[in-house]
């Protein structure tokens, strides 16, 4: 039998050989372990190397979604942001940013896309064959941290208020 | 008249870069050096190659390879998963594969063009079509398409979503998958699997129908543009069935001249290094591949949609048979060159895709059979395939310790590095000389570029990595005008505004 979606989607996005580049994916399978059989439950873990536009697909009927990417840009260990739908360039050919997917889902379906956060993990190198770097594995770690608080506290938020 | 390589006289041109091609996968740079009357003088599209790959390869053992190798690319790992797999069946002399193996990895790699192809045309290059070359940038593109079109928008996402479908099936996973191993596959498809898809066939086939439609139609209502755009002659390369017919998966190799006669047929692919040299120049990384026969000159070539559409003597399914015949009477029986037509023959090949799908999904070789074939060991092995974007070659030499010791890919955009460059040097002449810089002028650039759907560099995209970079140099070398543009669309101009680049 096909299982219901989770609640809660974790999309974390990345190449596994390409040094710190593996933070999304690996966030997404370290989390995956951490979390208790009762928490899993709730949750739906997925992983790409980019973003991409059928990914609008799998928002569809999520409580809260999470983003998870590498960034240049982020201060260590990492920043989290809400993202609102919005039409931007995403210039960067066959993948999307996660704002431009959130304007697709709200395009397609005619109705807002669910509460979505990005956390932006801080890497230093993305060359093919690299290891991820000993300050991305202690970026990881933190927010892997912040990433189990995360999921407690949404799953907490989607139960009923009395459940049977 | 020079061919607008190299500049005679390249001192004193002002130069205009844009840094990297948008929609474009992975990191490329166009420079157009200028004079003082704005004419074109020198055009090239310079590229960051595959940087590394084969040492990444080297060292590794063999029956690693087919899963490491799709970490190369995050746009078409499939297509690297089965030309690797393909090398390896050849060191184990696995050759035939066993029925069932053969039926799931067409399966797989039909998947593979199906979602590739509906990726590129809806997603990539309809913002360009629909809204056309010289729209604002805003609504040139997919969010723009999803607002404007959202039926489009919407096929496209399920075109791809059911290829993705078919891909997990085969290989195991959405991402990562080991279908394909050294010999054969590792599973078998089910029963309900197949069922699943199945279901869904007449919708994708009428969308794909519907998708040839479309674009033959942009044709007919412009015909100018789309016959003239980017429009030069060249040599057509690809794969095709030994009798002939258009075959995606295995074949022997073909070589058409820029007028349809045949120039090399039946080649062997464990042969291609008889028939391809490739030659480094300074000003690039990436290679450029040309037919040792013909010289670096004369015997450059085209790959993908648009070389296989025309290199074979036939499409071995119905209603891609009956589109293909209509592409080739748009030609009045004269090869197409022009670069627009690729989207012709890609939504040619989507359909082809859709309807080997629905073969190979009534074939029970598909459920049950042997998954590997033995032979002799040997110590070297090349895979050939055609990927969404051309020919992709995977060759190896394999120690009798099973680890890999050489490693030479030609992938299918470096085939397409000529041809790329004559397409900017194309447009740079018809659409740039002595006019002013805009945003939407060199668009047209891009346009030309994104028809040959290029992947780069691949899957490197951490958040704030891929800015676009304009700059604009005086005959003096000085910096008149600086554009970025972040991933999220916002512009910063540095260190001030300049009439010539205001989009």
């Amino acid at each position: 039998m096909t299982r219901q979606p989770g609640a809660l989607l974790v999309l974390g996005w990345g190449n596994l050989s390409r040094g710190d580049d593996a933070l999304g994916p690996r966030f997404v399978a370290d989390l995956q372990e951490r979390l208790p059989q009762s928490l899993l439950t709730h949750v739906d873990f997925l992983e790409d190397y980019q973003l991409q536009v059928e990914h609008a697909l799998d928002l569809a009927g999520r409580k809260s979604v999470l983003f998870v990417d590498a960034s240049l840009d982020a201060a260590a260990p990492f920043e989290v942001s809400e993202v609102q739908a919005m039409r931007d360039s995403s210039f960067t050919s066959h993948a999307l940013s996660a704002q431009a997917l959130l304007q697709v889902f709200t395009d397609l379906q005619g109705q807002p896309p669910p509460p979505a956060q990005l956390l932006a993990i801080r890497g230093e190198r993305f060359e093919l064959g690299q290891a991820m770097s000993d300050a991305a594995q202690n970026h990881l770690a933190a927010a892997l941290a912040w990433g189990l608080e995360w999921v407690r506290q949404s799953v907490a938020t989607c139960r009923p208020a009395n459940p049977v | 008249m020079t061919n607008l390589e190299t500049a005679e006289n390249a001192q004193g041109l002002r130069r205009v870069a844009i840094d990297p091609v948008s929609r474009v996968e992975g990191h490329g740079k166009v420079t157009l050096l200028l004079d003082e009357n704005n004419h074109v003088q020198q055009a090239r599209l310079h590229i960051v190659e595959f940087r590394g790959f084969e040492k990444f390869i080297e060292g590794r053992p063999y029956w690693e390879v087919p899963v490491m190798v799709q970490r190369l690319c995050g746009i078409c790992p499939v297509s690297h998963h089965l030309a690797a797999a393909k090398a390896f069946d050849r060191v184990l002399g696995a050759a035939p594969i066993t029925a069932s193996a053969e039926a799931v990895r067409r399966l797989m790699h039909y998947g593979q063009m199906l979602q590739s192809h509906a990726l590129h045309f809806f997603h990539l290059s309809s913002p360009d079509l629909l809204f056309g070359f010289g729209s604002p940038v805003a609504e040139r593109n997919i969010v723009g398409v999803a607002q404007a079109h959202p039926e489009i928008a919407r096929k496209g996402i399920l075109l791809r979503k059911f290829g993705q479908e078919i891909i997990r099936i085969t290989s195991g996973k959405r991402v990562h998958g080991t279908g394909a191993v050294p010999g054969g596959v590792n599973k078998l498809v089910s029963a309900a699997d197949r069922d699943a898809l199945r279901r869904e066939l007449p919708q994708m086939m009428q969308w794909a129908y519907d998708a040839v439609e479309m674009v033959k139609q942009l044709h007919e209502q412009n015909a100018i543009l789309y016959n003239g755009f980017a429009d030069f002659r060249s040599n057509m390369l690809s794969l095709v069935r030994r009798d002939g017919a258009m075959d995606l998966y295995d074949g022997v190799l073909r070589v058409r001249d820029a007028d349809g006669a045949i120039l090399f047929d039946g080649i062997d692919d464990q042969q291609y290094l008889g028939v391809i040299e490739e030659e480094v120049r300074s000003w690039s990384y990436m290679k450029f591949p040309y037919l040792r026969a013909l010289g670096n000159a004369a015997g450059w070539y085209r790959v993908g949609p648009l070389a296989r559409v025309q290199n074979c003597d036939f499409i071995p399914s119905e209603r891609a048979e009956i589109e293909r015949q209509a592409f080739v009477a748009w030609g009045k029986g004269a090869m197409v060159h022009s670069s627009l037509a690729y989207h012709w023959a890609r939504m040619i090949e989507m359909l082809h895709s859709v309807e080997v799908i629905s073969t190979l999904l009534a074939d029970p070789a598909l459920l049950s059979g042997d998954l590997i074939a033995q032979g002799t060991r040997q110590r070297s092995g090349v895979g050939i395939i055609e990927a969404p974007r051309g020919t992709l070659i995977h060759d190896y030499d394999v120690g009798d310790d099973d680890l890999v010791t050489r490693c030479n890919l030609i992938v299918s955009t470096t085939h397409n590095n000529q041809a790329m460059n004559e397409a900017v040097r194309s447009v740079a002449r018809e659409y740039l000389d002595g006019q002013e810089i805009t945003e939407g002028l060199l668009n047209h650039i891009e346009v030309a570029i994104r028809a040959y759907d290029p992947c780069l560099s691949c899957a490197t995209h951490a958040l704030g990595q891929m800015p676009l970079d304009v700059t604009l140099l005086d005959a003096s070398g000085a910096l008149l005008d600086r554009v970025q543009k972040s991933p999220g669309g916002g512009l910063t101009r540095l260190p001030e505004p300049s009439a010539a680049l205001a989009a």
